[in-house]
């Protein structure tokens, strides 16, 4: 992860809204970040954090309307994916960049056998004929591990296994070499033990294939495992970024800082009572003008009630959007 | 625990819960699934155990069998002294206010139609003779009692968020004064801030009222936290219970360790060094399931013998049970 290396996607305050009945819903909002060659980037954050409907606006997936994407820039190999026809977008997605979605059972499709389904992107993609497209579909199983891939290609989605069923989405995302892969939750429908093999499995894929990932994901112990940098979300806003360790060793935002409390552990001591973010997440109904977490937040103050606060650097690549310096223990002045 | 001869409030020995498959035109009956396997342990009374194992290994299908949802296959089911495993419906409708539910989907759970007062009410109509006064302010109490805001008694379920439908249900639950709560994955469908808000609820409740539970969960540190004993299950069957510290600190089956070492820790610099167990393949159908003991496909310490002879579930230390053949010659010398 060479620091300084060109980015290979630059999302710049990406803006999305969803026209309701009952109104707007902000979901996402001014969300800035870059993905450097070869790392993997976790976004961290609960359900209705944004973490999904961001990477699905990058790529265009998010049906209009009601979504808006409205505004923003989403750099991807010299060109602004959200000003570009969508021809070139199709060729970017599942080509260039690569999607694993959540759920392994509705992301395949049951009436195509598995082969036809990895062949598709071969074929549209790198206009390889049959017989290459079946070769290479061969490779790609074994790739992710699964075993007699010769015969299992001619097997339907439903004669595989939930873990064997993801690392068949992985496949397809991996088909075309992307230099990007976006892993939605991609092992949150898991048992735990199949999870410990996909994370070992993209590990090693890491190493071998050298691409940029991103993985969205609630847990924070499979972030701890394979992040190198992360960034957590919440009301649709980025609240904190940095590299892993600092991340989990010296959490500068309020809500990082509860979460990382609220989590028990299997090893160490056990709290007698276990921490609460006491509250609910904001309905986001109006573009913020103020601090999302305000309410939740256990140092908020008046500024927090009037202003939203931007991404303040900390150094190190490490950045925090909160009035409220927790290093010396005072309001900031900027 | 700290009590010195705590008294099982909940005895189960031997259950067993095999549903049929049915094939053909005729639907014949061609198998059947053993979803539960012949499974024993107890419940103390005041304690919560915690029922761990993987999606498909009987977990929920095992807390819904104890509580006599479905006609079980065999087995002796003793809750507070009474032997419920072939009592008739109409006699488990009378030991119902003891022994409740909260479950895993609280969007599920709640009749959209009713309101929140309705459904927590539900149960007072059904089973106590209350006037209509003293069930609303019951209603009002249980809502209070979980935290939920009385001046919304007359709204309905989808008005209210993940955490507050939960707290719904437990406030259902708890209407009967129930003495034993089987608790199928309260958390499970929560955000993670969230649900410490309902495991400290139910915490408190338990302190409470004196409650018993059965915590059925997916979530191992969850459980680490809210249980005093562990019961781990795979494939229908049990493979390990013991005193939550010794289970965590200890594990004796080598699904039980598998199992541990797979849950990702909150740590980067734990998370890095510590030695993975990676099982390899899959949980056998349990349609299926293999010969001797059921771990064998997938265990790292198989032997020979694992192959042809089940283990046998027993006590290998005091209070640690366990079915694995590692431990088959240690009963004596152990512990």
């Amino acid at each position: 992860m060479p620091d300084g290396a060109l980015p290979v996607l630059d999302v710049q305050n990406l803006k999305t809204v969803f026209q309701t009945r009952s109104g707007e819903v902000h979901a996402v909002n001014d969300v800035s970040f870059s993905l450097r060659p070869g790392e993997l980037l976790g976004v961290v954050g609960e359900s209705g954090s944004g973490k999904s409907v961001t990477m699905m606006s990058l790529l265009g997936l998010l049906p209009s309307p009601p979504a808006d994407v409205r505004g923003g820039s989403v750099m991807f190999d010299n060109k602004d994916l959200l000003h570009v026809d969508a021809e070139t977008l199709r060729a970017v997605r599942g080509g260039k960049i690569g999607f694993v979605f959540q759920d392994p059972m509705t992301s395949l499709n049951p009436v195509f056998n598995v082969g036809m389904q990895i062949m598709e992107p071969l074929r549209k993609h790198m206009g390889m004929n049959k017989k290459q497209a079946a070769a290479r579909a061969q490779e790609l199983l074994e790739l992710v591990g699964i075993p007699d891939a010769k015969r299992r290609l001619a097997d339907y989605p439903h004669q595989f296994s939930g873990g064997m069923r993801q690392r068949v989405m992985i496949a397809i995302a991996l088909a075309c070499d992307p230099q990007v892969l976006i892993a939605d939750e991609p092992t949150t429908a898991l048992d735990v033990t199949i999870q410990a093999q996909i994370l070992e499995l993209m590990k090693e894929l890491r190493t071998k294939l050298g691409m940029a990932v991103i993985w969205i994901t609630h847990d924070l112990g499979v972030i701890a495992g394979i992040a190198d940098r992360v960034m957590v979300m919440y009301g649709g806003q980025v609240v904190e970024h940095a590299p892993v360790h600092d991340l989990f060793t010296d959490p500068q935002h309020p809500y990082t800082r509860a979460l990382l409390k609220t989590i028990p552990s299997i090893t160490g001591a056990r709290a007698a009572r276990l921490t609460v973010i006491e509250g609910q997440p904001p309905i986001l109904k109006d573009a913020p003008a103020a601090c999302p977490f305000r309410n939740r937040c256990d140092v908020a103050f008046d500024r927090c009630a009037t202003e939203n606060p931007p991404r303040y650097d900390l150094g190190a690549g490490h950045d925090a959007a909160c009035f409220f310096d927790a290093r010396t223990g005072a309001p900031r002045n900027a | 625990m700290l009590d010195s001869s705590p008294k099982p409030l909940v005895s189960v020995r031997d259950l067993k819960m095999h549903f049929p498959i049915h094939a053909g035109l005729l639907r014949r009956r061609v198998g059947e699934v053993k979803a539960v396997d012949g499974v024993s342990f107890d419940v103390m009374e005041g304690e919560t155990l915690g029922l761990v194992g993987e999606s498909g290994c009987g977990k929920s299908t095992c807390g819904r069998a104890v509580l006599r949802l479905y006609d079980i296959t065999s087995g002796a089911i003793m809750i507070d002294g009474e032997d419920i495993g072939d009592s008739t419906q109409a006699q488990l409708r009378t030991k119902r206010p003891t022994m409740q539910m909260v479950f895993q989907d609280p969007q599920a759970s709640l009749n959209p139609r009713m309101t929140v007062e309705a459904i927590i009410k539900e149960p007072l109509d059904e089973h106590t003779k209350l006037t209509e006064a003293e069930k609303r302010e019951k209603v009002g109490e249980l809502m209070d009692a979980v935290g939920l805001n009385r001046q919304f008694a007359k709204r309905y379920p989808q008005a209210f968020s993940g955490g507050q439908r939960q707290r719904i249900g437990i406030a259902r639950a708890l209407a009967l004064n129930p003495k034993f709560i089987v608790c199928d994955e309260p958390i499970a469908a929560l955000d993670v801030s969230i649900q410490a808000q309902v495991v400290n609820l139910l915490e408190d409740l338990q302190q409470q009222f004196g409650l018993t539970y059965l915590f059925i969960s997916h979530d191992l540190s969850m459980v680490r936290h809210i249980a005093t004993r562990v019961a781990v299950m795979y494939l229908g069957k049990i493979v390990e219970l013991a005193p939550r510290e010794a289970l965590y600190a200890e594990p004796l089956h080598p699904y039980t360790k598998a199992l541990l070492s797979a849950v990702p820790e909150p740590d980067p610099s734990l998370a890095r060094a510590s030695e993975r167990i990676i099982l390899q393949g899959d949980v056998p159908s349990p349609a299926n399931p293999p010969q001797g003991c059921n771990f064998c496909t997938r265990c790292p310490a198989v032997m020979d013998i694992c192959k042809t002879t089940e283990p046998e579930y027993k006590e290998v230390r005091p209070g640690r049970f366990t079915a694995c053949h590692l431990y088959e010659n240690k009963t004596n010398t152990a512990g």
